[in-house]
């Protein structure tokens, strides 16, 4: 399989362990300096510097040119033209547009143009060097790692849980990948049947010294390599498809006798290509906006950030000390959290449900009531997120079945628990506080998207509304959302726990 | 040979320069509108002249979370560009009581193109976000008063996505999804 990425200069190895690569994503002892983009293909790995312009992430366009062979031409009237084998990008200077092959897209800011060289948004690449390339080219942002051709790259994500003395390791991999676990002395070894890893760096954060994990490290491209602590006396590994994931659980056991029952029960692996959860353990709650972004103003000075801030704990004092489940919260002061960094926040902590909170506004004064809304995609959206893959040939011959599903789209997976979620809370909510006179909504909400699990947007009522001004910073209502969240919470179990609601 | 080659490649940049001609074209009318959008009269005293259109422009219903429509003359517009451009700043176009737009005040339409697929890309300045209440409710109604101007009026719109500035923006105020173009949605309205 030939790449048309020019000769990597760390590829002459012939061997496989010579081809494959990995993504070690190197922490830069100057935090000013972004970190680069890794280039993942067949034949090696090198990386492409990243200049930062504001917020914005660019490459230059000479660099993108000779890792592609892409033929970059300036024209005269503000336009830059990006060529491979006959098709085409047109560039205007101005406008965050491009032609790509004839049709429109849109990129998050114009080209710039640096020192007498021209950068380009990040996600030009994807948007539209991708599409008029002729081997696939899978840009992942996040992780910053663009994968060139079929390699097999899944996310991995660690857990570590301590439950009484012992603990359990859940290693999610996806798209889906297969590995073995072996003991040597005092390291688990986890090997992936896969091209290389898409892991953060560490794979786990460090773990206390009287922890049973101590470290994870990535020792190759494909090897995770578990630190273990002294107190470890066993493993029992064991792994289950979830959705497109693939769940390997390592439940350690310690020499230590248990000390105490833990206080939440063991959790029990998600039964097998059953995506939605069998119970509740853990809740995340959103209070939303927060910092410079104060959200909706009320007539009287309210504001959305802090009546959303002030809800969002006395909900977790609640549901804690009335469920004993995990209650999250994606921010718990006077701070904006970046949008994605909410549901990757539920999604990296395996949440069984998320809650964003809201306070709205309208133009008419007299709107008011709480409203609930479950996120609406086009059909489009759910076809593509529900055809989850297809076979794909594979290095060496032969093919394989792939289930991917985008992060952006993660929630169609769950619509209908969100949606048996948002009729379950407004049964509880409709005797205690005022609602719309339609209270379950769907529309393309932002924050619900890319929530890995049953997912809902409250909005508590309208700032806008005088007398809803006053109500929502009320303790008595604060108190009565936050039963009837409360006890929805208790009534999702319930029905979960009953076999399903869809 | 050769001069196969050279004919193949003379073809390839007659239609890349056809192209880039066409996109420079395109984007360098599509500022065009902003100037004539900011003067653009309401929708309430039409110019007397030039031929018209009927239009369905949308508004904020009573109860606050829905959005009405009303039939207004539009200015005629030559093909689905130019008639959705006379569309666009006729509905960001002020307007007064009993009428309450969803678009905040101040508004004007920076450029709009359209794609060979049927998506709209609307580009308004940035009192659309400076100016917004910051509510869902509101902003919903200020994305779909666009989204069902443009759909509901041209079959030859499909989707519009929301620039602001000139840029691609997430949200406008924190809440609906802008990364994509959004279709037609009546369920906002009454």
């Amino acid at each position: 399989m030939a790449l048309k990425v020019r000769p990597l200069r760390l590829c002459t190895a012939a061997t496989l362990a010579g081809l494959l690569v990995v993504l070690a994503v190197t922490t830069s002892t100057q935090p000013a300096q972004p970190t680069p983009l890794t280039l993942l293909a067949r034949d090696g790995r090198r990386t492409l510097p990243i200049t930062l312009v504001g917020d914005q992430e660019f490459v230059a366009l000479d660099e993108l040119a000779s890792t592609f062979q892409l033929a970059v031409r300036e024209e005269s009237l503000g336009a830059i033209t990006v060529s491979f084998k006959g098709r085409t990008v047109i560039l205007t200077t101005e406008q965050s547009l491009a032609s790509v092959a004839g049709r429109l897209i849109s990129l998050p800011a114009p080209p710039s143009r640096i020192a007498g060289k021209w950068f380009v948004p990040v996600e030009f690449i994807g948007r539209a060097v991708a599409p008029i390339y002729d081997v696939p080219l899978d840009f992942r942002k996040p992780s910053h790692l663009l994968v060139i051709g079929d390699l097999r790259v899944p996310r991995v994500v660690l857990r570590y849980d301590p439950i009484g003395a012992s603990a359990r390791l859940t290693v999610d991999a996806t798209p889906r990948a297969t590995s073995t676990v072996s003991q040597e002395n005092d390291t688990l070894t986890i090997r992936f049947d896969a091209d290389a890893l898409d892991a953060p760096s560490p794979p786990l954060a460090a773990q206390g010294p009287t922890s049973l994990v101590q470290s994870v490290r990535l020792a190759d491209p494909t090897t995770l390599v578990v630190q273990l602590g002294s107190r470890f006396a066993g493993f029992k590994a064991s792994s289950e498809p979830v959705d497109t994931t693939t769940r390997l659980v390592i439940d350690l056991s310690s020499t230590q006798t248990e000390a105490a029952p833990p206080t939440a029960p063991a959790p029990d692996l998600p039964p097998a290509l059953a995506p939605p959860p069998s119970s509740i353990r853990t809740v995340a709650i959103d209070p939303g906006h927060g910092g410079d972004d104060e959200g909706v103003h009320g007539a009287n000075g309210t504001k959305e950030k802090d009546i959303v801030l002030a809800v969002a704990r006395r909900a977790k004092a609640a549901i804690e000390g009335r469920l004993g489940v995990r209650v999250l919260l994606t921010r718990d002061d006077d701070r904006n959290v970046p949008m994605d960094e909410r549901t990757a926040i539920a999604n990296n902590s395996k949440a069984d449900l998320f809650v964003s909170l809201h306070a709205n506004a309208s133009l008419r004064r007299t709107t008011a009531g709480a409203a609930i809304f479950v996120a609406a995609f086009d059909a489009e959206a759910v076809q593509t997120a529900g055809s989850g893959g297809g076979r794909v040939p594979t290095f060496g011959g032969g093919s394989r079945d792939i289930e991917l599903v985008f992060w952006d789209l993660a929630q169609t997976q769950h619509l209908g628990q969100s949606s048996a979620f948002a009729n379950i809370l407004e049964q509880q909510l409709h005797t205690r506080v005022p609602l719309v006179a339609q209270p379950v909504d769907r529309a393309p909400l932002r924050v619900l998207e890319s929530a890995n699990m049953p997912a809902v947007l409250v909005e508590l009522g309208y700032l806008s509304n005088a007398e809803q001004e006053k109500l929502l910073a009320s303790d008595a209502f604060q108190n009565a959302i936050v039963a009837g969240l409360t006890d929805a919470v208790i009534r999702f179990r319930d029905t979960l726990a009953g076999g399903g609601t869809q | 040979m050769t001069q196969r080659i050279l004919a193949i490649a003379a073809l390839v940049v007659a239609g890349a320069a056809l192209a880039w001609g066409l996109f420079v074209v395109l984007t360098k009318r599509g500022a065009q509108p902003a100037g004539n959008a900011a003067a653009a009269p309401a929708p309430t005293a039409p110019p007397a002249s030039g031929r018209k259109i009927k239009a369905r422009l949308y508004y904020v219903a009573e109860d606050g979370i829905h959005l009405m429509h009303v039939e207004r003359d539009v200015a005629y517009g030559e093909g689905p560009l130019e008639q959705a451009r006379e569309i666009v700043s006729a509905q960001v176009a002020p307007v007064s009581e009993p009428l309450v737009s969803a678009i905040p005040v101040g508004t004007t339409v920076r450029a709009l193109f359209l794609t060979e697929g049927g998506d709209a890309y609307v580009d308004l300045s940035r009192e659309v976000v400076s100016g917004h209440t910051g509510g869902t409710a509101d902003e919903l109604l200020t994305v779909y008063t666009i989204v069902n101007a443009l759909t509901e009026n041209l079959p030859a719109v499909k989707g519009v996505q929301l620039l602001v500035d000139g840029k691609e923006v997430d949200t406008l105020a924190g809440h609906v999804d802008l990364r994509n173009p959004l279709g037609k949605n009546l369920a906002w309205v009454q």
